[in-house]
């Protein structure tokens, strides 16, 4: 269908007038620029807001208790209670589909007391007891020595892994970290490991002025015992947490004697439920931009369509001397359709080029300017590349279509006639 | 080569029917130089249109070369065009941005023809009306004697059954009205079958065979002696 002899046909029809040809093609070339940049920054916008997430594994929840809310086999309402490290092994062997639970403790906090000394120097941190799973929950890069260890809960040593900000708050510059104590509520802690957040956007002060211990090393120092302040509870990929979280807070009312309908006693916080909501709402952003998008491309497919039809008109007499000299209907049908749609793919994919461009411009401009609030990344996916080609090659046949119809509908003889 | 029996056309415009053609038999030999005259109405263009299968018959029978012409769809009438017919309008009709080599080759583009055979066909069309100089010359770079001659090459390029020149010299002045129709003769010569629509009797002359057409009906048609257009040179 395309030979070399039509596309030499095509590209003389269309440098024939070069000037209205580049006005047709403007109007698509506007419309895909305008589809392509709302889909990248309605990606800006995704990636800045879901940036606040963290990396955290979005198919987890936290858990925590709260007081009782009814009465249960004797025990009054308002009854206070806590997790124990044994609910951990409890969940991980009789719930399917949970990828990690992590018990935590934590020390400090916001605008918490000054809490950790090293020599002369004093900070307020926030202090972690963890398991080593957390790290796979929480991504963290470890810039210096390692993360905790299973060894170190058991054997209950203390050491600790600082962030970033603790080491700028208790060391001097070029100071060797690690080997080095500090003092956490009068504890020392052998420091093992520095980390860095691998994503950290918008929290990025807090996450670096954390210490993180052992479980069980914090237990014991700070007097908590088997108590488990709350967990971090991720399910396995391809089961969404919001479907198990039910079951783990039966298990878990049946193991601290809970009305198993009182919904008040155990407070959680779904990750995967939120980030699903704020997902939807670029999902429908993004459709929002696709119609919006289309719209104006479609304006500009109209545009084509008329400036098709007046060639055409315009072509008349020529389309008749061309089936005098034998083009058959079906010939100058498809090279009228052709035409059309080389425009619009041609000027489309000028458009594509240059909303590419315009999205370089800003990652550049953004890259040295810092972060912004809610806004990161602009980006397009190939995806919304090939769905904007498939608009265009279609929207190019449906521009063509009326114009080629009506170039065959004249009699030859009548087209011959036309001055 | 062409026969024609008991042809009528009329035209409906509103309630008002226009009989053009009136019942006109006529029969073509191969090699002949036939001129179709009359004054504007006669249906002499009618006629033409209906030869080389831009319209149709409303009754009537058309036979060219043997092959029945008769309820043609518009595909097969294309084919037909290119193969049996070469037409040669007044106004020339030459596709004003292409160049003239490539407007000669369009009747072969339309055949199918390879780009390198159609090319060296064009050319050699080309050559033969003398414009092989001019092969990359738009029509707008050429003259009017120039165009027609292009146009002549292009209907020649198919190498068709039948020439239809509605008019050829119909834009054109005395003397290059000449050259054309010494070129027509020189194709005529070779043995082409020619029909030349015309009102000027000079032109008319040229040819060998005069048919005179009056309201749709052929009042005369005879042989002449033609009048060789290089004497008028």
């Amino acid at each position: 269908m395309f030979s070399k002899d039509r596309w030499d046909e095509i590209l003389e029809a269309l440098n024939a007038n070069k000037f209205r040809t580049f006005l047709t093609a403007f109007g698509v070339f506007w419309g895909i620029t305008i589809l392509v940049l709302l889909l990248a920054l309605t990606n800006g916008l995704k990636n800045g807001v879901t940036a606040d997430f963290g990396d955290f594994a979005t198919n987890s929840m936290f858990m925590w208790a709260q007081s009782t809310s009814k009465p249960y086999k004797g025990l009054p309402k308002g009854r206070r209670f806590n997790y124990k490290i044994s609910d951990v092994a409890a969940i991980k062997s009789e719930i399917p589909n949970i990828k990690y639970v992590s018990p935590r403790n934590q020390l400090g906090g916001f605008r918490g007391a000054n809490n950790v000394t090293r020599g002369t120097k004093t900070g307020a941190f926030e202090i972690y007891g963890d398991y080593p799973e957390y790290i796979k929950q929480q991504p963290m890069d470890i810039l210096q020595g390692r993360f905790i260890s299973y060894s170190d809960i058991e054997a209950k040593r203390k050491v600790c892994v600082i962030g970033t900000g603790v080491v700028k708050g208790m060391y001097d510059k070029d100071e060797e970290v690690l080997g080095t104590y500090i003092k956490v509520n009068g504890v020392n802690f052998l420091v093992v490991g520095t980390f860095k957040m691998s994503n950290s956007q918008g929290d990025g002060e807090q996450d670096a002025s954390t210490i993180y211990m052992p479980f069980t090393t914090f237990g014991q120092a700070f007097n908590r015992g088997e108590n488990v302040g709350w967990m971090a509870i991720t399910a396995v990929d391809g089961v969404t947490i919001t479907s198990l979280k039910q079951q783990v807070f039966d298990l878990m009312k049946s193991r601290h004697k809970i009305d198993p309908t009182d919904e008040r006693a155990i407070g959680h916080f779904d990750l995967s439920e939120q980030f699903g909501r704020v997902n939807g709402l670029f999902t429908i952003l993004s459709l929002v931009g696709y119609f919006v998008g289309a719209l104006v491309l479609m304006s500009g497919i109209i545009g084509i369509s008329n400036i098709m039809l007046i060639v055409v008109k315009e072509r008349t007499k020529e389309i008749g001397v061309r089936r005098a000299l034998g083009a058959s209907p079906w010939t100058i049908k498809s090279q009228i359709l052709q035409e059309s749609l080389i425009l619009t793919i041609l000027s489309g994919m000028v458009g594509i080029s240059f909303s590419a461009l315009v999205i370089w411009v800003m990652n550049t401009i953004l890259d040295n300017a810092g972060p912004v609030d809610n806004f990161a990344n602009p980006s397009v996916s190939m995806q919304v590349v090939f769905t904007a080609l498939i608009i265009l090659i279609v929207s190019g046949v449906l521009a063509g279509l009326i114009p080629a119809n009506s170039a065959t509908k004249m009699k030859p003889v009548d087209a011959l006639r036309i001055e | 080569m062409i026969q024609i029996k008991d042809l009528h056309k009329s035209y409906h415009m509103g309630s008002n029917s226009l009989h053009v053609l009136k019942g006109i038999n006529f029969d073509v030999k191969e090699g002949e130089l036939v001129s179709i005259m009359g004054s504007s109405g006669s249906g002499k263009s009618t006629l033409l249109n209906i030869l080389g299968m831009l319209d149709e018959a409303d009754e009537g029978q058309y036979i060219l070369d043997n092959v029945p012409i008769k309820n043609l769809n518009e595909k097969i009438a294309a084919k037909y065009r290119n193969e049996f017919l070469g037409f040669i309008f007044q106004s020339f009709n030459l596709i004003n941005y292409k160049s003239a080599l490539d407007n000669v080759s369009m009747p072969l583009y339309y055949k199918g023809i390879k780009r390198k055979e159609r090319t060296e066909r064009a050319m050699h069309y080309l050559e033969k009306v003398g414009l092989a100089e001019w092969s990359h010359h738009l029509p707008s770079e050429l003259s009017g004697g120039q165009k027609q001659r292009v146009a002549i090459a292009r209907a020649l390029a198919s190498d068709p059954k039948v020439l239809l020149a509605d008019e050829p010299t119909g834009a054109l002045d005395t003397k290059t009205s000449y050259e054309v129709m010494e070129l027509i003769q020189g194709i005529n010569d070779e043995g082409k079958t020619i029909l030349v629509v015309t009102h000027e009797d000079d032109i008319a002359h040229m040819t060998k065979r005069i048919v005179n057409l009056k309201d749709g009906l052929i009042i005369d048609d005879s042989t002449v002696k033609q009048v060789r257009a290089s004497e008028h040179v």
